[in-house]
């Protein structure tokens, strides 16, 4: 008896006792179901996560001011005026590995264009800005350092900011006012697309030169400090660099801060994309931990399974003696019902998937959950269900194969 | 029972030639199922030989059994054992599909064997659709399918009425004169008085073995060369 046919008996079989075959193996399509919804939901935010790191800018060190403290009120960190712009030279010159330190100071402003208007973040950023961040510029010119040295007033929009104040209309040489100060619009920047690092939309967003910021619109942190600057970005040539890095820049700007020995920072190094690889890390885990608790259930549906088999072969044992006297060889019987245990759960396999990738689509449509369906997981669902159809066909069919055909025949 | 061993065929020695129809009778108990079992190779003598036309069977394993009794065996039995779910059709096709034949061959095989007891109209009926004499109709159909030198049929007519009985009768005899071997146990005098030849059993031994003169005339018992069955010599043991 070839394969096929045996699989055609088989459905036939399934299909005669079809409301108990589905109730069988509703263990394995639910088992199923949750194990490609799960990884479905983890691969999703494993890619937002990578999608966000690679939008923000690979292998990135951010050095921030510590902390500023004013009659004895400490302010939040970022809030001191202790970074400068000679800090981020010093690093980019000192500090090996390092392909650009850009700094910058930033703000909101109110872009104002006729009777349209749009509250943003302003950057005040260096051209090595968009080096640091892999942003480049879409349409018209990015920033040079003449803008810096000038202090012009031009700048780069994001497209969220464009599409609000210009709509379908061409931004390149128009004019925005930011407060009350006009800028030239010079060029509109690459889509970053998604959420940024804490979600929000990083299109939204306003470049202008650092020294235009300071100068016209921003203020110095300090007339004091007038070099002191909000933020200093750091681009390490690979991942592997950033830690020396790390300590290089820590132990550098506590030697041009003049700190003594034993005291604390007066700055920050933070790595962005640690945080969120953290982070990556704790969702990697829950998912493989609810699709382990998942594959369980695929397991308890094999059970099930075996015991409906084992049913089966008791109720039709006559049917086996019948077959053997007409001819059916041991291997034959055996393969009979192993082949319908696996045609069962491959069946159930299938229909988990198809739940499973529902559930997904639909709560990633309600809820807004990023989901990623692999091929991968699909084949992984389906060969774990496989595996459960033969562990639990194996038993009964060795039992179905082993009967004697006379007290078959003779059997109710 | 327990583990008592009781003999349930002793010094059965019989001999049956190719193309006999044989009637074997006697009393529940008497050994005439074991003889069948033993005939058809769904079980094996513990003691003496069973030789399948010429041929030793002693040596040939479950699965050489079940080879041999798809080439050469059909069964009839008194209760039918057709599937339930299947049609008649495809209760035909199963000797076919352990003989590893193909999907069309089978198909036109099982068509002929059903016209040829008479069923030709009922081929996609359902066993509950079918009375007991066709039910049993297509059981025949099903043990002539593989075209077996040797039929066996145990009670075929056991759970059917005189008339329906004697159609069945008709049918194996027609199977008969087309050269076929054909043992038939039954506790039916007058339905083993429809074969040539009849065996009686009790308490495992065969006591009696006699041409049958159906039709009142004496009848010489044509005895051929070399005999397809045969069973001899030591005591057989069966557990219960």
């Amino acid at each position: 008896m070839s394969t096929l046919q045996s699989i055609a008996i088989a459905l036939d079989a399934l299909r005669q006792n079809f409301f108990r075959s589905v109730l069988t193996v509703l263990g394995i399509i639910i088992g199923v179901a949750s194990v490609i919804t799960i990884l479905a939901f983890g691969n999703g935010a494993e890619q937002q996560v990578a999608e966000r790191i690679r939008t923000m800018g690979s292998n990135l060190l951010m050095v921030r001011p510590g902390i500023s403290e004013n009659g004895g009120v400490r302010g939040q960190v970022g809030s001191g005026n202790t970074l400068t712009e000679d800090d981020a030279i010093a690093i980019a010159r000192e500090i090996p590995g390092v392909m650009v330190s850009a700094p910058g100071v930033a703000g909101a402003g109110q872009l104002v264009r006729g009777n349209l208007n749009w509250n943003t973040l302003v950057g005040g950023v260096t051209a090595d800005y968009l080096v640091a961040r892999d942003w480049h510029v879409a349409e018209g010119r990015p920033l040079l350092p003449e803008d810096q040295q000038h202090a012009a007033k031009v700048v780069l929009l994001g497209t969220t900011v464009v599409k609000q104040l210009f709509g379908a209309d061409d931004p390149i040489g128009q004019t925005v006012r930011i407060g009350t100060v006009p800028f030239t619009v010079i060029g509109v920047l690459v889509s970053k697309g998604g959420g940024g690092a804490m979600g929000r939309d990083q299109d939204d967003v306003a470049l202008i030169p650092m020294s235009t910021a300071k100068l016209r619109l921003l203020g110095a942190r300090s007339q004091i400090h007038r070099g002191s600057v909000d933020y200093v970005m750091v681009k390490v040539g690979s991942a592997a660099a950033i830690p020396e890095a790390r300590e290089g820049i820590r132990a550098l700007l506590r030697q041009t801060h003049r700190l003594q020995a034993g005291g604390p920072d007066d700055f920050h190094v933070e790595e962005p994309s640690s945080a969120m690889e953290v982070q990556a890390a704790t969702k990697r885990s829950l998912t493989l931990l609810l699709g382990a608790v998942a594959s369980v259930s695929i397991i308890v549906g094999g059970i099930s399974i075996m015991n409906i088999m084992l049913v089966s072969v008791t109720e039709r044992t006559r049917e086996i003696g019948l077959r053997q006297a007409l001819g059916a060889r041991r291997a034959e019987v055996r393969n009979q019902f192993l082949i319908e245990a696996v045609v069962l759960c491959l069946l159930g396999g299938i229909a988990g998937v198809a739940l499973g990738s529902a559930v997904a689509v639909a709560v990633a449509r309600v809820a807004g959950w990023p989901i990623d369906l692999t091929l991968a997981s699909v084949l992984f669902s389906l060969g774990f269900a496989l595996l459960a159809g033969i562990l639990s066909g194996l038993y009964p069919a060795y039992r179905a194969a082993k009967l004697d055909p006379i007290e078959a025949l003779r059997s109710e | 029972m327990g583990n008592v061993v009781l003999p349930a065929l002793t010094g059965a020695t019989l001999d049956i030639s190719a193309g006999e129809f044989v009637a074997v009778v006697g009393p529940s108990g008497s050994g005439k199922s074991t003889l069948m079992n033993l005939l058809g190779l769904l079980d094996q003598p513990s003691g003496g030989i069973y030789q399948l036309d010429g041929r030793d069977t002693s040596t040939l394993g479950p699965d050489g059994c079940a080879a041999l009794r798809s080439r050469t065996i059909g069964f009839v039995f008194q209760n039918y054992n057709l599937l339930k779910r299947n049609t008649a059709l495809k209760n035909v096709e199963l000797p076919l599909v352990y003989a590893r034949c193909r999907r069309r061959e089978r198909r036109r095989r099982a068509e002929e064997a059903l016209a040829f007891v008479g069923l030709a109209d009922r081929m996609q009926h359902f066993p509950n659709q079918l009375s007991g004499g066709e039910q049993q109709r297509v059981a025949i159909a099903r043990a002539l399918v593989n075209d077996p030198a040797l039929i066996l049929a145990d009670e075929p007519t056991g759970a059917l009425d005189s008339a329906t009985g004697h159609e069945i009768m008709g049918l194996l005899q027609t199977l008969h004169r087309d050269g076929r071997t054909i043992v038939l146990v039954t506790h039916d005098r007058e339905v083993a008085g429809q074969a040539e030849r009849m065996v009686t059993m009790k308490d495992g031994r065969v006591i009696g073995d006699c041409p049958v003169h159906a039709t009142g005339l004496p009848h010489a018992f044509p005895r051929l060369a070399h005999p397809v069955l045969c069973t001899s010599g030591k005591p057989k043991v069966r557990t219960t």
